[in-house]
């Protein structure tokens, strides 16, 4: 994984680990890899991937179980509010480039209209 | 094992290497030791590991001062070609395995067959990136408390690069201390967890890294061209 200069590194692995939660790749109630693991595939500081866990257990994203590992939480409303927090994060990103090329937010149905519609005649 | 440098001062004749430099190691972490030629890196792995004399200053283990028998505990890799080249790669794990009481040969093996490498290769036929390698496994393959490895990633390619950080991180734990100095700042950003800036013998900055990407916005790179004052493009327009 190729990191952000400017970001905490723990951050920017919570943020894959939960998009790969969210789009279904690692499911509700698997079992993650230890932190020394996480530390490995990822190739970071072992004391980075320690606060990885801490960070997505705060979120509600994982739970311990006592000396057998972390696991991916399995309540749904919190996944479906971390997949409405992405959504908004998605759209806020979108809108305010699209803002600062000087389009209209209120434009964007029809702009995103015509851009369907001129895909689907070049396919 | 804890390390602890309190004022120390070096100087070679007119030259201070080191000006009154105070630093902590501590088991479980990763060091970035940073800083351009002459910054004093060498000097400070060379102290720590009982190559040179310090002129002024204390180093404490554990609360007691730095002794002889300390040094057992520590293992220094420095930058110079440290093998006899008429050895083969077992020979050099005889070698080690007959100075360092705490050589783990099955371990030594298991990294060199790792790095690809075989036991009856001779030191003499070594690439430079071969030979990058050898030194970590020899180095690595101690254990050592306290690991002090100058420039490892100096002179070799991407690739044996990222084997070797790689190999650091896998071999590295809440035990033992881990010092990396090098000029591959960039290749450290996630390896280390904590950055030390040092400037013609002088300590400019220890921070874990963390904390300065979270509480700064900087990565390693970032401070060290703040630091060490060069300006980027963005910044010239």
């Amino acid at each position: 994984m190729d990191f952000k200069s400017n970001v905490p590194i723990y951050l920017q692995v919570t943020a894959d680990l939960k998009a790969r939660i969210l789009t279904g790749e690692i499911h509700p109630g698997d079992k993650l890899p230890s932190s020394r693991e996480l530390a490995l595939s990822y190739e970071i500081n072992p004391n980075t991937a320690a606060r990885i866990y801490t960070e997505m257990e705060r979120q509600g994203l994982s739970y311990t179980k006592r000396g057998i590992g972390t696991f991916v939480t399995e309540d749904t409303s919190v996944l479906e509010y971390h997949r409405e927090q992405e959504l908004k994060r998605i759209l806020h990103a979108f809108t305010s480039e699209l803002k600062s090329f000087g389009y209209d937010t209120d434009d964007i149905p029809n702009l995103l209209k015509k851009y369907s519609e001129k895909k689907e005649v070049t396919e | 094992m804890s390390v602890t440098c309190t004022n120390i001062t070096k100087r070679y004749f007119f030259k201070t290497a080191l000006n009154n430099v105070s630093l902590s190691f501590e088991p479980g972490h990763i060091y970035a030791l940073l800083g351009p030629n002459g910054s004093g890196k060498s000097t400070l792995m060379k102290i720590l590991s009982g190559l040179t004399s310090k002129d002024n200053g204390e180093i404490t283990v554990d609360g007691h001062p730095f002794t002889y028998r300390d040094k057992a505990f520590i293992a220094f890799a420095p930058t110079e070609f440290i093998f006899f080249d008429y050895m083969k790669i077992k020979d050099v794990a005889a070698y080690y395995h007959d100075y360092f009481k705490d050589f783990d040969r099955a371990c030594f093996f298991q990294m060199i067959h790792e790095f690809s490498l075989t036991p009856d290769m001779k030191v003499r036929t070594l690439s430079s990136g071969m030979l990058a390698k050898l030194k970590i496994a020899a180095t690595m393959s101690r254990q050592a408390r306290l690991l002090l490895l100058d420039e490892p990633l100096n002179g070799i390619d991407l690739l044996s690069r990222e084997e070797i950080l790689r190999t650091i991180l896998s071999h590295a734990d809440s035990s033992r201390a881990i010092v990396i100095s090098s000029h591959m700042v960039e290749e450290l950003e996630a390896t280390v967890d904590t950055a030390i800036f040092m400037q013609e013998g002088n300590l400019v900055l220890c921070s874990d890294v963390e904390t300065l990407r979270e509480k700064e916005g900087m990565s390693i790179v970032e401070k060290y061209r703040q630091i060490y004052g060069t300006t980027t493009m963005k910044e010239a327009i």
